[in-house]
């Protein structure tokens, strides 16, 4: 998978809940994107394009476990590149289908504005004003099969696991 | 091959002799603890068509137990449908034997040495202080592990923490996690192991309060070697299986790092983050006064942190323009506490006693924070926003610290209160 993109540059230590905010949570799945670093950049959002990269430094994700990966592929952010990801919150890019590479060096490769180049399964990042090439770690196998099966619930899905969105076994008041 | 903890756990679990850091392991999960929050209708709620073991699975309302609003009451129905319909047995509903998830796997021992725990919320690393490879993971791998039985984990290195001494008095485990994450700041994809002689004098629950502040500092797992005092504590609540675990001589650490607990002393966090944010309460210097002060969560919730509050309560009154809020851990605290005349001498200072739930920790049913407000809690978590107004402050200290404080109404040394016989003339 070949991903072009702008880019947007933020820091070190992005937590969720400046990703989703927890009073959005509660929302319907197609008003939480806008919210999207509503208390550390307001207005944001606003400006993402689909398609849209976003380039981060150090543990980006930390804190609580909350879909706030599901939130920035809803925003239609195509890739998100960091120095490091924080370990839930990478399974959460997992189970949600969201590009996400940790790329050592990749946040003092871009500045805002530019254009990425990334080839995903093998993680590799140009940047094509400059040229400069960063490399990843790829995901493992298991992780890329979710990718294609477009999140891990849709994989249950077409694994036979899981009823049929909106299934019940009985009226809730029984 | 020498091995730690988290990778001897890990390769039990997964079937293989051993693991090493960066490796990938599919491991059998023996208990799965499904929240209430899970259930609500944007939670990403969806029916397995069977379950592995309905034997293995837990299911607690901690993040909506008092039903504040109709998504959260149809978030509750759903759960209670989940346990009738695949008979699910450990149900911990609102009542008697409810209370926050990770404080009630503490109370009953389903977090069991040498096993692996999943739970959506990041605070289930709590679990570690029972030498259980215990972890928060996605909503949709709950789905997965409820199906199959089985997640994935990519091994990370372990940091070694080696505990010498014993905290003075007036100084807690909270103090001992915000010095550690004011100094060596973010663990990302690195296991944390405590261990060491000092960890003697830690109780459980002090234990508990450690591995749980570790997701603020982005551990993966945050296991405490197992001991005697355990070992009974496990042994004397479940007939099920355990398999304490202790780590190898010549395991491999990225770091081993020495804490001497007689050195501590009270500390607190500046705001939004604790990582290299945090310092010694006597050199705080500032001058910060308090809107709200909170006791309870996942972290301090326990008997031991509400006793630590009446302590400094007693006799003394909360400053009239904070909000104090305390919440026992679960309702079997909150019992125990009331027996004890515990509740009766918070309640007396002003505090306002609430149930078992997360609650204020992250403005869930009560406890938001309006903007500019300031608060100190012993909960666990001051990101930005995470308490309700993202322009709100939120500094975080031990049980101690918050109740003289909120009697203070600004930040203080629980040592530095006026005596009693002095502020009663």
């Amino acid at each position: 998978m070949k991903v072009v993109g702008r880019v947007w540059c933020f820091g070190d230590d992005i937590n969720t809940d400046l990703i989703l905010p927890i009073p959005v949570v509660p929302l319907p799945l197609s008003e939480r994107p806008q919210h999207m670093f509503r208390a550390n950049r307001p207005g944001w959002a606003a400006q993402v394009q689909p398609g849209d990269i976003l380039v981060a430094g150090r543990n980006y994700g930390m804190g609580s476990n909350r879909p706030a990966a599901q939130v920035m592929r809803d925003l239609g952010l195509s890739c998100l590149l960091a120095e490091s990801l924080n370990g839930l919150f990478f399974r959460s890019c997992v189970n949600y289908a969201l590009p996400a590479l940790e790329v050592p060096g990749v946040h003092s490769t871009f500045e805002e504005g530019d254009t990425a180049e990334v080839d995903f399964e093998r993680a590799v990042v140009r940047n094509p004003r400059t040229g400069a090439l960063v490399q990843g770690s790829p995901w493992p196998a298991m992780a890329l099969r979710i990718l294609e099966a477009g999140g891990l619930i849709e994989q249950l899905e077409a694994d036979g696991a899981i009823q049929p969105q909106g299934w019940s076994p009985d009226p809730p008041s029984a | 091959m020498s091995m730690t903890i988290a990778e001897k756990i890990l390769a039990r679990q997964s079937g293989k002799s051993s693991v090493r850091p960066g490796d990938i392991v599919f491991v059998q999960v023996e208990t799965c603890v499904v929240l209430d929050s899970h259930f609500r209708t944007n939670g990403g709620w969806r029916w397995p068509k069977r379950i592995y073991d309905p034997s293995k699975v837990v299911a607690i309302a901690d993040h909506l137990p008092m039903s504040s609003n109709v998504d959260n009451a149809i978030g509750l129905q759903t759960c209670r449908q989940f346990v009738r319909h695949f008979g699910v047995d450990r149900f911990h509903d609102a009542g008697a034997d409810q209370g926050i998830s990770h404080q009630v796997i503490a109370d009953k021992a389903y977090a069991l040495p040498g096993t692996v725990l999943v739970c959506t919320d990041s605070h289930t690393l709590s679990g570690g202080a029972f030498n259980c490879c215990a972890r928060g993971v996605g909503r949709p791998e709950i789905t997965q592990v409820l199906c199959y039985g089985e997640t994935w984990f990519r091994v990370g290195p372990t940091v070694r923490y080696e505990l010498s001494g014993a905290l003075p008095n007036g100084v807690s485990a909270k103090d001992a996690f915000l010095y550690l994450a004011g100094r060596w700041g973010s663990h990302e994809n690195q296991n944390i192991e405590f261990g060491g002689p000092g960890m003697r004098g830690i109780g459980l629950n002090a234990r508990r309060t450690l591995s749980t502040m570790c997701a603020e500092v982005s551990a993966e797992f945050a296991l405490w070697e197992p001991d005697d005092s355990l070992i009974e504590y496990i042994a004397g609540r479940t007939d099920r299986l355990f398999h304490p675990t202790w780590p190898d001589a010549g395991a491999e650490y990225v770091d081993v790092r020495q804490i001497d607990l007689s050195s501590l002393v009270p500390y607190v966090s500046g705001i939004d983050t604790v990582v290299h944010n945090t310092m010694p309460l006597d050199a705080f210097g500032e001058s910060v006064r308090l809107d709200q002060c909170v006791i309870g969560s996942c972290a301090n919730g326990t008997l031991e942190d509400l006793i630590a509050a009446a302590e400094i309560l007693r006799g003394r009154v909360v400053a009239p323009w904070v909000r104090f809020i305390v919440t026992p851990g679960s309702m079997e605290i909150y019992r125990r506490a009331a027996e004890l005349g515990i509740l009766a001498t918070i309640a007396a200072s002003g505090a306002l006693i609430t149930p078992s739930a997360c609650g204020a920790c992250g403005a869930h049913d009560f406890g938001a924070l309006g903007p500019g407000e300031v608060c100190l809690t012993a909960t666990t978590r001051n990101y930005k926003g995470r308490m309700g107004h993202p322009d709100a402050k939120i500094y975080l200290a031990s049980p101690a610290t918050v109740a003289a404080s909120a009697v203070a109404g600004y930040i203080t040394h629980p040592g530095q209160l006026e005596p009693l016989g002095a502020a009663s003339t």
